[in-house]
């Protein structure tokens, strides 16, 4: 089963500037664990111990993952999904 | 001397103005877009500052997924990222250089300081914020 993720500017240097890629898993955490073994480095990027970074927002099709299970949320075949990182400051 | 340049219609610069005085004392926060390639910021696109702060912008996440779709659809890309600062100076805070993240984009910061809500000078300034580096870059107003 290969799901579609979506990879900002700033995180293409780990996917060989590929804005578009495909990973293997039957929940989100499945997913970035797929996507940490294809491009080593991705996963810290967007997890710390505590889980989703707060400052990465991660959707399953058209849903936050916050407001679904986070890194439990389960991805189906026909999923989608879309990482962007918060447009935020102070 | 600064290296860099943002060029940029007096429209946009004078709607980003006009956008910080109506949020104040809160934040104002929004992209212009532009088609990819060209660092040509045109369209400009007010955001809600979701947590409604004066110290502090959010997009809200789900505003910024629809954002990001719609840019998407339209071959655009985030050329400008503005927000305003109420009472501070024109440059970028810390937490503006830790959470930047769109290396392309020019980081736009307005400070109204000096006049609140009402008309009168205000200070535009442009960045690239790249890596936790800031660099300033000029500014050129297209008439």
């Amino acid at each position: 089963m290969s799901i579609e993720v979506r990879i900002p500017t700033i995180l293409r240097p780990y996917t060989s500037g590929e804005k578009l890629v495909s990973a293997q898993g039957a929940t989100l955490e499945e997913v970035m664990n797929d996507l940490e073994g294809n491009y080593p480095g991705i996963g810290e990027r967007l997890i710390d111990e505590s889980g989703l970074r707060r400052f990465i927002n991660i959707y399953v099709n058209d849903e936050d993952v916050r407001f679904l299970d986070g890194l439990q949320s389960v991805i189906g075949e026909n999923d989608s999904i879309t990482i962007l990182p918060a447009v935020a400051g102070g | 001397m600064l290296i860099g340049m943002l060029e940029i219609q007096r429209s946009l610069v004078d709607a980003i103005v006009a956008h910080a005085r109506a949020d104040h004392p809160d934040e104002a926060c929004g992209v212009i877009a532009g088609p990819i390639g060209s660092d040509r910021p045109e369209r400009l696109i007010p955001m809600v500052n979701a947590v409604r702060c004066p110290t502090l912008y959010e997009f809200d996440s789900m505003d910024l997924l629809r954002l990001y779709r719609e840019m998407d659809d339209r071959d655009e890309v985030p050329v400008v990222i503005y927000h305003s600062h109420p009472a501070t100076q024109a440059y970028p805070s810390i937490t503006d250089i830790t959470q930047a993240s769109e290396p392309d984009a020019h980081y736009v910061v307005v400070s109204i300081r000096e006049t609140g809500p009402a008309e009168g000078p205000f200070d535009f300034r442009s960045f690239r914020i790249v890596d936790g580096e800031v660099t300033e870059e000029a500014v050129h107003i297209l008439e």
